[in-house]
């Protein structure tokens, strides 16, 4: 079983009664060399991951190795801890758990490149915090990674990951579509359903530039992923209320492979233009002078 | 088009926080060591490109260093690497090189030597994603991914060379995946390596030495 578009992805879930991450589970066996238990297993190493990157820094602060961020993820946790926060329980978990995976990524933690390292927080923060509010079972939050993985997959095969490629459109783009599809599965949606979420967080993080200060995975790397997580849940609430999406993933994914490809060099993991160029980012990094 | 497997979208496992800079770099010197053979003494690294300018940032220097004393890129040693070669009396240094541009811009020299004083540099790239290519052994250019179980031959270049190499794999049922050949110059020094689909056991050495004009093997896998 396999699938080279989201198109072909729907016909095998609608024709076989099956969910995205059914497919994409048996895509791994069929295609790859593992037996199912290994797959199993592999993925629960990467969910056992994925937690500890969420979750350690927001206890233990971590500063990171260029030294431009550290400690974001206990300051979401304290203020949300005192029911200041505005966004609800899901939101303020999900970018707390994702700028705590960043932080522990620039201190040379352990983390799981999701689909990069630079937006490795926006998929755990997203499901780690369903999980939380949900109390969501760990075979539960493993099929929604083997869902949000079938849209990266596509992404890699089909267009880009890379930010030096398409801009962070394309790595922060992708990690928040892969996020929504997962979300949408684990509270039950359609296969239909998490493509067009994915296609809508394609949507509107379209153009997005990749601009990190002295050319690390830091800042603002870090506030993006809080924003992938946001994005997710904007188009996972979108197509559970039942709003179908114009365009479809395919022609989405390509859209933003072409806007990546026309995006001037500076704009693409360079450190030569955007936020990598303000004033205040050039003062800070030192790197240059 | 090679098989994407759903843990090449959420993997891989890492140390961060960069698949280029800190993964890739980790790996480049990983197979450093195995190309050189034996426990480096000492170790200077020259940084060239982006490696250069953003190299402590990004734990390149930890990476590469961790990676030349054998830890895997999902290895939690490698932030506390200096410590670990400084115990194991490992002298190591690392020098940015800014003149050199013309080059690929996340490239690293690993210039080692062992405690017998053999020494071995060995230039890698790191292409994104923890991907990499060895593309320098001394001063012959070679090409090889370390994705496959690698046997690298340094050997005199003269005629019947490679019907040697190849009888031995073949009485050790070893196929062929692909296969370099690379020289200095006429009738001296030669490379030949040979990248296969199944790891390559240790007495394949013994065989492939019994023939005078080898003087070294080494399997990298």
């Amino acid at each position: 079983m396999d699938f080279s578009n989201a198109k072909k992805l729907l016909e095998l879930c609608d024709s076989n009664g099956m969910s995205i991450s059914e497919v994409m589970k048996q895509r791994e066996y069929d295609e790859g060399t593992s037996s199912k238990e290994e797959i199993i297993k592999k993925m629960r190493r990467v969910l056992e991951i994925m937690r500890n990157s969420a979750t350690t820094p927001v206890n233990t602060p971590m500063k990171s190795m260029g030294g431009l961020i550290g400690g974001e993820a206990k300051k979401l946790n304290d203020y949300s801890q005192e029911k200041k926060n505005i966004g609800g329980a899901v939101l303020s978990k999900g970018i707390t758990y994702a700028v705590a995976v960043l932080e522990c990524n620039a201190s040379m933690g352990l983390i799981v490149a999701a689909p990069t390292a630079g937006s490795s927080g926006v998929v755990p923060g997203l499901l780690l915090a369903m999980q939380d509010v949900y109390s969501f079972s760990d075979e539960k939050v493993i099929d929604a990674l083997f869902a949000s993985g079938a849209i990266g997959y596509l992404a890699m095969r089909n267009a880009t990951v890379a930010g030096a490629v398409g801009g962070c459109q394309a790595e922060m783009g992708v990690a928040s579509a892969m996020a929504a599809a997962g979300a949408v599965e684990l509270m039950g949606g359609t296969p239909a359903q998490s493509l067009d979420a994915a296609s809508t967080v394609l949507m509107n993080m379209l153009g997005l530039v990749c601009d990190p200060v002295g050319g690390l995975v830091e800042y603002p790397c870090q506030n993006r992923n809080a924003s992938g997580v946001a994005n997710a849940l904007v188009a996972t609430d979108m197509a559970l209320a039942g709003i179908t999406q114009l365009i479809p993933f395919d022609e989405m994914l390509e859209t933003m492979y072409l806007v990546g490809k026309r995006m001037p060099v500076e704009l693409r993991e360079t450190a030569l233009g955007g936020c990598a160029v303000a004033p205040s980012a050039c003062n800070a990094c030192g790197i240059c002078g | 088009m090679p098989f994407i497997s759903v843990f090449d979208v959420l993997g891989p496992n890492m140390i961060g926080p960069s698949s280029s800079h800190t993964a890739g770099a980790c790996v480049i010197a990983f197979l450093a060591r195995k190309m050189l053979g034996s426990k480096p003494k000492k170790v200077e690294f020259v940084l060239y490109g982006s490696f250069a300018k953003t190299y402590k940032g990004h734990g390149t220097d930890r990476a590469l260093l961790g990676g030349l004393m054998g830890f895997g890129t999902d290895d939690v040693r490698i932030r506390d690497s200096f410590d670990i070669a400084k115990k194991k009396g490992i002298e190591y240094k690392f020098t940015p090189n800014s003149e050199v541009t013309d080059i690929h811009p996340n490239t690293v020299d690993v210039c080692m030597e062992d405690e017998k004083g053999k020494r071995v540099t060995v230039r890698g790239e790191s292409l994104g994603g923890g991907k990499v290519r060895i593309v320098k052994i001394g001063e012959v250019d070679i090409d090889f991914s370390g994705e496959y179980s690698a046997l690298i031959l340094v050997h005199k270049d003269r005629p019947g060379m490679i019907a040697y190499i190849t009888k031995i794999l073949c009485e050790h049922s070893i196929n062929i995946a692909f296969m370099k050949l690379y020289r200095e110059s006429k009738g001296n020094k030669a490379y030949t390596i040979i990248e296969s689909d199944e790891p390559i056991q240790n007495t394949v050495k013994d065989d492939l030495y019994k023939n005078e004009y080898i003087s070294q093997v080494m399997i990298v896998q």
